[in-house]
Order: structure tokens, then C-alpha cells, then sequence
């Protein structure tokens, strides 16, 4: 459309809807998702405070949940199926609704095109429907809270039988499961949408001189995680299916012979609730470096800004990454070792879990030794990153216990689970995904964010973190097992009962800690300091872009790449950093003159 | 000046490389109905141990859909060629022809279904006639977006003319239908084994 072109340059008379609403700019979009993220967030956030609530003092009426659900809550007191709805709607909201929008929706928009030097991404109509379709999909899981009979109650991991029958078990095998299946199948073609971009725009869309070898490591993350989710979550797709087909259609799929409903034997046979295991977990396991990937691929672009020295490791992080990649597709079964598989079956996804460790450790060591000698400074961004490194430390460590069968099988379902997944797919990424808000908050908006609210921020967060969390390892080796309404009767667990009680005023202290991030974030929208193009001082190209970077990202051209994303304090460099599109003294394109365009400085 | 810019920049909606993007995007897609299918596969071999799987003679009819899929590929190949020696009108012809296959396709799954209820064969009855429903379902659902698209880009090639696109959006088209067809074959052999 060569008419159009003109229009495609620095002028746009896009109407306000065009412009913020249904807009094509991936930036824009990205900003959508965090918008979005976010609101989940304060949703999944509060559920949270509810089910620690009932987890420090269960039974005890409080006014206020007898006013705010009346169904779920009659007089104040949590019913137990309504407590199985808020653990399930909790861990669907966070994995797919907070940290897969905010990370691999939100940096995976805003970042990917910014910082290889393309002008949005390669299908910019696709990646709009990717959000509208995800938004779409937020709402219908939200929705799933006022169908009759609320919310599902199976759990995030949504194991039949319970979730395969639509008899009142619990109130949420009612409709609340039907409609949390089609909110995800929902969220996966929107995921799908996506994912096909990043691929797409990664392999193609690259600036000139940006080689693979060039490529900074959060591009290499989310590249990474478009094609793990790629392929992983049409195993989700299929288990959904015919999940779908045993509520409503009458088959039996992952249902055996023999099932009671009351006084009723159901007329299912043949079924086994083994294979929706497998089919899930063959999505679930990689969803998980679905998210934590971007994390540690930020760490590596935010971590030199403010150590002033490059980072160490590049290439042995990109091969790492892809062997956590690659191992994570076959190791899913871990999350089964009670399921009664084959012990050399166990054994298979024992080995290979371990192996995971390596390339993880070594991912963990690049980043210590990125600090080494380097000039720190602590500003908000880098107190995150000092944060998600230490939790990669010492939520590793309890993946080692589950990763063994031997010791996974006392441990399996016991808050040691609940504790160590929030280390990682909570934490680490939590801690990445404001790492990652403190340092580019200044190139989406063009001001920065208030350093003081921000290290309180950190300083509450952290201690309650490490507090909730390793508490729970400690409660799962104590026996106590997750999922459960009411411990009263097991007097084994009489002398560490108490510890709930402290976690939840953690929990409460680190629930009200991201109020002050959220405070901050809008104040600093409208009445942050001004940041320049490069506040930070660092050398990808998203800052050689203006802060906010305009429709097209660059003006005339994009920039030429002619270095790896890490040169800092550069011997004979009047500046302890040297951006990606400066030429080389001795470089040979540069002799002939090719890049009489790049610029030097960006001001 | 403007057209170099716009060759360097490679701007998205413009430029040579948009249909190569196409094509790599579809290669991305394929790979995930792959796993779709794969997932279905071990799902279906997991299910064919159970005691009450009982094997359904598939309807004949689905042999004459599968020469009628097998033909449209051909058809859609012989638009391409006459695309390749120029002849637009004649291209046209055997591309809209493919649609039409695909479509007279969709409409013998269905009579393969009618073929199936009159035999007393319902989605619940066993899980093999639920997996046989499901499987033709899913892979016509993607047949019928196969179609879209090749009205899509028959629109886009003849009546608003982009001639520099052609051959290459021509391609996208033969890459997914060509897998499309092959799945079929996949998904036809695997419910034959009962």
C-alpha cells in the first residue's frame, strides 16, 4: 500500500481510539498489558490476603468478608469450597494473568522491538488482537466468580475427577470450571498470537549489524519463552478439549469406572485422570521458564548499568538458557512422582530435573560474577536485581529436594511445594518484574521513579518475602499439606501451627508494601523528574531512542549495531559506556563509510 | 530517497520482507497445530488401552473426501504454475477452485457424521467415535480457516491488484494447505487403526 506509506512516517492523525485504544504500536499494547497486569494483580493480590487470613485464624468470623461475599463468606466465616476457589483462582491469576502479562506480554511488547532496532513488530494487527483477546480472556476468568455456583474449585492445576464432572462436588465444578476452561483457551490463542511475533520479529525484524551474537539477553530470554510456550501449550489446548467433552458431552476421557456421586454410581468408565496430568504438566512444567526466563534475561541488561562493567558469561547464559529450554520440555512428569509411574519412569524425570541444575547454576554464577569488581550502585532497579539473585539462590536449592523423587514423595503437597514455587515463579520473577518497571519506567514514560518510595518498597518487601516463603519450606517439612480449608484436627502439627500465624502478618506487611509501588507509579506518571534518552547510562538501543520513544521508535533511521550490548568502562572510552550503534575505530564497514549515520551520543 | 530509507528500515506493512515474515510465521504456527495433534495422538493411544474401547468402521465416504483434499492441492498447485507463466486469469481460476474443493470437503466431513449418528455412533457412544468426532472436528475447523485464507488472498491479489506480493502470499497459502492436507492423511490413518 504505497499510499499509505507517507502516513506510516512521523505524522499520524490516528483518532485517540486509534492511537490508545486499539492501537498497533507495540508499545502501546505493552502498556495495555501491564495496565492490565496490574488490575489482575490487585485481584490475585487480595485473594491471597484472604486465603492467609483463614490459613492464620481458620474459622474465625470477620464482618467485613460476610459483607463483601455473602456467598461465599455467610456471617463472616470463609466456607471451605469458597476457600478451594480463592487457592485456585489465585495461582491462575498470578501464572497467566499477572506475571505472563506484565513479563511476556508487557517487556515482551515493549522490549523486543526496542532493543533489536525494528520499528514494532513483525504482525503489529495480530499482536493488537493478542491483547484485546487476552483482555477478553481476563474478563471471563473474573466473570467465572459470579456464575452459579463461583468460581472453580480444582486447583490452578484443574485435576479431574473433580474438574471432570459438572455434578455439584463442590460448588465451582458447577460452571466456574467450564468457564475457567474457556478463559483459557482464550488466554492460549491470545498467548499464541503473541508468541508468533516475538519469534517472527526476533528472526526478522533486526536492525542492521544486530547478529545474533549481538543480541541483548532479554531478547534472548523472551525469544526463548515465545517458542517454550509455543510449544507447550497446545498440550493445554488438547487436555482442555476433552476436558471440555467430559463435562458436557458425556464422554470419559479422565473418567474411570466406578465413580459415586452420592447415592449414584456415574456411568463413566475406561477414563484415566492420569493422562490430564500428563497433558497439563507437559504445559505447566515449561510455563514455568515461560515466566522466569524473561527475569533472569533482564537481570543480565539491568545488572551492567549499575556495576559499570560488562556482564560475565554472555554466551555461556545463551547457551544455558536454551538447555533450561530444551530440558524443560521433558521433565514435566516431576510434578507426578506420586502418581504411581514407573520407578525407573521417576527416574528418567529425576535425572533430568537435576540436569536443569546445571545450566541454572551457571546462569547463577554469571550473574555473582557479573558484580565482581564492579562499581555498584544501589539504586532501586539494581536492589531488585541484588533481590531476584539471591532468590534464584535459595529457591534453587529447594528445587533440588523436589526435583529427587526419593525426597519429592514425603514432600509432595506439603507447603515445601507452595514455598519453593513462590521462590521461583513468585519471587524471582516478581523481583525481575520490578527490576525491570524501576529501570525502563523512565523510557516508557519519560520521568523516572521516586528512589526513596522505591527502596521502601524493596526494604519491606524483601524480609516479608524470604519470611512468608521460607516459613512455608519449614511448614511443609513439618508435614503440613497445601490445599487444605482447616488443620484442627491434626494434632501433629500442633507445634508449628502457630507459624501461620506470624507468615500471615508478613504477608499482610508485603501486601501493603506494593501499595507503595503502586503510589508511586502513578505519582511518578505525572509528577516524576524528567529523564533524558539514556538516564541510566547504558548501551542498548532502546535508549538511543527518545524517552517515550515516538510511533516508529526511531525518526529517520533505525540505528546500525556495530558492538555486543555490554561495553562498558571501555578501555580508551571517554565515557564508561559505549552504546551498540557506535562505531568501531578499526571497524571496516565503518571505513567505508556506511554508518555516517549512526550517532555517537544520544544526548 | 524514501523507497531506500524504506528498504533498510524494513517497516512493518511495507517492504519485501513482509510475506517472508509470513511464511516464517506460518512455519511458527505449524509447529504448534503440530503439537495440537500430537498431544491428540498420545492422548487418543493412551485412551485405546482402556477396556471399553470398542473400534468404529469409519464411514467410506471419507475416502472420496480425502481424493477430493488430495485433488485441491494439486489445483492449487496448478494456480501457481499459471501464476509463475503469467496467466492471472487462469491462476484465479484454479485458486478459487481450491476454495471451492476445500469447502465441497467440509460438507463430506459432515456427511461422514450424518453416516456415522445413522449407525448409532454419537459423540458419548465409545471413545473412539468421540475421538473420530473430535479429531475430523479440529482439523476441519482449520481446514475452514485454510479457506478464509484463500479467499483472503485472492481478494487481496486480484481484485485490489498487489502484484509484487503475489507469489510469495500464493506460497504462504500452498505451505499451510499442502500441511493441512497431510494432516488430514495423518489423522484419517490414525482413526483407521482403530
Amino acid at each position: 500500500m504505497p499510499a499509505d506509506s507517507a502516513a506510516h512516517d512521523t505524522h499520524h492523525e490516528l483518532s485517540f481510539i486509534r492511537r490508545y485504544i486499539f492501537s498497533l504500536d507495540h508499545k502501546v499494547i505493552a502498556i495495555q498489558y501491564f495496565l492490565t497486569a496490574m488490575v489482575m494483580a490487585l485481584v490475585g493480590g487480595g485473594l491471597a490476603m484472604l486465603i492467609r487470613l483463614n490459613l492464620a485464624w481458620p474459622g474465625e468470623s470477620w464482618a467485613i468478608l460476610g459483607f463483601l461475599f455473602p456467598a461465599g463468606a455467610e456471617g463472616g466465616i470463609l466456607k471451605p469450597e469458597f476457600y478451594l476457589a480463592l487457592v485456585t483462582m489465585h495461582g491462575t491469576i498470578m501464572v497467566f494473568f499477572v506475571i505472563s502479562f506484565a513479563l511476556v506480554g508487557g517487556f515482551g511488547n515493549y522490549l523486543i522491538p526496542l532493543q533489536i532496532g525494528a520499528r514494532d513488530m513483525a504482525f503489529p494487527f495480530l499482536n493488537m488482537l493478542s491483547y484485546w483477546i487476552a483482555l477478553l480472556s481476563s474478563i471471563v476468568m473474573i466473570f467465572s466468580f459470579f456464575v452459579e455456583g463461583g468460581a472453580a474449585g480444582s486447583g490452578w492445576t484443574a485435576y479431574p475427577p473433580l474438574s471432570a464432572v459438572r455434578q455439584v462436588v463442590i460448588p465451582g465444578s458447577m460452571w466456574g470450571q467450564t468457564v475457567w476452561l474457556l478463559s483459557m483457551a482464550l488466554f492460549i490463542v491470545s498467548f499464541t498470537m503473541g508468541g508468533l511475533n516475538y519469534v517472527v520479529t526476533v528472526l526478522n525484524l533486526r536492525a542492521p549489524g544486530m547478529t545474533l551474537r549481538r543480541v541483548p539477553l532479554t531478547v534472548w530470554s523472551l525469544f526463548l519463552s515465545a517458542v517454550l510456550g509455543l510449544l507447550s501449550f497446545p498440550a493445554l489446548t488438547a487436555a482442555a478439549v476433552l476436558l471440555l467433552f467430559d463435562r458436557h458431552f458425556g464422554t470419559s476421557f479422565y473418567l474411570p469406572a466406578g465413580l459415586f456421586f452420592g447415592n449414584e454410581v456415574l456411568p463413566n468408565s475406561g477414563g484415566t485422570p492420569l493422562l490430564w496430568q500428563h497433558l497439563f504438566w507437559f504445559l505447566g512444567h515449561p510455563e514455568v521458564y515461560v515466566l522466569i526466563l524473561p527475569a533472569l534475561g533482564m537481570t543480565f541488561d539491568i545488572l551492567p548499568a549499575f556495576t559499570r562493567k560488562p556482564i560475565f558469561g554472555y554466551r555461556i547464559t545463551t547457551y544455558s538458557l536454551y538447555v533450561i529450554g530444551g530440558l524443560g520440555m521433558v521433565v514435566w512428569g516431576h510434578h507426578m512422582f506420586i502418581s504411581g509411574m514407573n520407578p525407573f519412569v521417576g527416574e528418567f524425570f529425576s535425572i533430568g530435573t537435576l540436569l536443569i541444575t546445571i545450566p541454572s547454576a551457571m546462569i547463577g554464577v554469571n550473574m555473582i560474577a557479573s558484580l565482581w569488581g564492579g562499581s555498584l550502585r544501589l539504586t532501586t532497579p539494581m536492589l531488585f536485581t541484588l533481590g531476584l539473585i539471591s532468590l534464584f539462590g535459595t529457591g534453587g536449592m529447594g528445587g533440588l529436594f523436589l526435583g529427587n523423587a526419593a525426597a519429592d514423595i514425603p514432600l509432595h503437597d506439603t507447603y515445601f511445594v507452595v514455598g519453593h514455587f513462590h521462590f521461583m515463579i513468585g519471587g524471582v520473577t516478581l523481583f525481575g518484574l520490578f527490576a525491570a518497571v524501576y529501570f525502563w519506567f523512565p523510557k516508557m514514560f519519560g520521568r523516572m521513579m521516586n528512589e526513596t518510595l522505591g527502596k521502601l518498597h524493596f526494604w519491606l518487601t524483601l524480609p516479608a518475602f524470604y519470611f512468608i516463603f521460607l516459613g512455608q519450606h519449614f511448614l511443609g517439612f513439618g508435614g503440613m499439606p497445601r490445599r487444605y480449608y482447616s488443620f484442627a484436627n491434626y494434632t501433629f502439627l500442633d507445634e508449628i501451627r502457630d507459624i501461620n500465624i506470624w507468615i500471615t502478618w508478613a504477608a499482610f506487611v508485603m501486601g501493603a508494601a506494593q501499595f507503595i509501588f503502586l503510589i508511586n507509579f502513578f505519582w511518578s506518571l505525572a509528577r516524576g523528574t524528567r529523564a533524558g534518552n539514556n538516564p541510566w547510562r547504558a548501551t542498548t538501543l532502546e535508549w538511543t531512542a527518545p524517552s517515550p520513544p515516538p510511533h516508529g521508535n526511531w525518526g529517520e533511521t533505525v540505528p546500525t549495531v556495530h558492538r555486543w550490548p555490554y561495553e562498558y568502562s571501555l578501555e580508551g572510552s571517554a565515557e564508561d559506556f559505549t552504546p551498540q550503534n557506535v562505531p568501531r575505530d578499526n571497524d571496516s564497514t565503518g571505513a567505508l563509510g556506511e554508518d555516517t549515520h549512526a550517532h555517537a551520543t544520544d544526548g | 530517497m524514501h523507497t531506500q530509507l524504506m528498504d533498510r528500515d524494513h517497516r512493518p506493512g511495507e517492504g519485501v520482507l513482509v510475506p517472508y515474515s509470513a511464511q516464517l510465521g506460518l512455519w511458527v504456527f505449524l509447529a504448534t497445530v503440530t503439537i495440537l495433534f500430537a498431544a491428540f495422538t498420545s492422548a487418543y493411544i493412551v485412551r485405546s488401552a482402556g477396556s471399553d474401547w470398542k473400534s468404529v468402521p469409519l464411514p467410506s465416504f471419507l475416502w472420496v473426501n480425502t481424493v477430493l483434499l488430495a485433488w485441491s492441492s494439486i489445483t492449487l498447485e496448478i494456480s501457481r504454475s499459471a501464476l509463475r507463466s503469467d496467466s492471472l486469469k487462469t491462476a484465479q481460476n484454479w485458486f478459487l477452485a481450491t476454495a471451492g474443493l476445500g469447502l465441497v470437503f467440509l460438507v463430506g466431513q459432515l456427511v461422514a457424521w450424518q453416516d456415522l449418528m445413522a449407525r448409532g455412533f454419537y459423540v458419548p457412544t465409545n471413545p473412539h467415535s468421540a475421538f473420530i468426532y473430535i479429531l475430523t472436528g479440529l482439523h476441519g475447523l482449520h481446514l475452514l480457516s485454510g479457506v478464509v485464507l484463500l479467499v483472503y488472498v485472492s481478494r487481496r491479489l486480484w481484485i485490489q491488484g498487489e502484484t509484487v506480493r503475489q507469489r510469495d502470499l500464493t506460497g504462504v497459502c500452498a505451505t499451510y494447505w499442502h500441511f493441512l492436507g497431510i494432516l488430514w492423511i495423518f489423522v484419517f490413518v490414525l482413526l483407521s487403526l482403530g
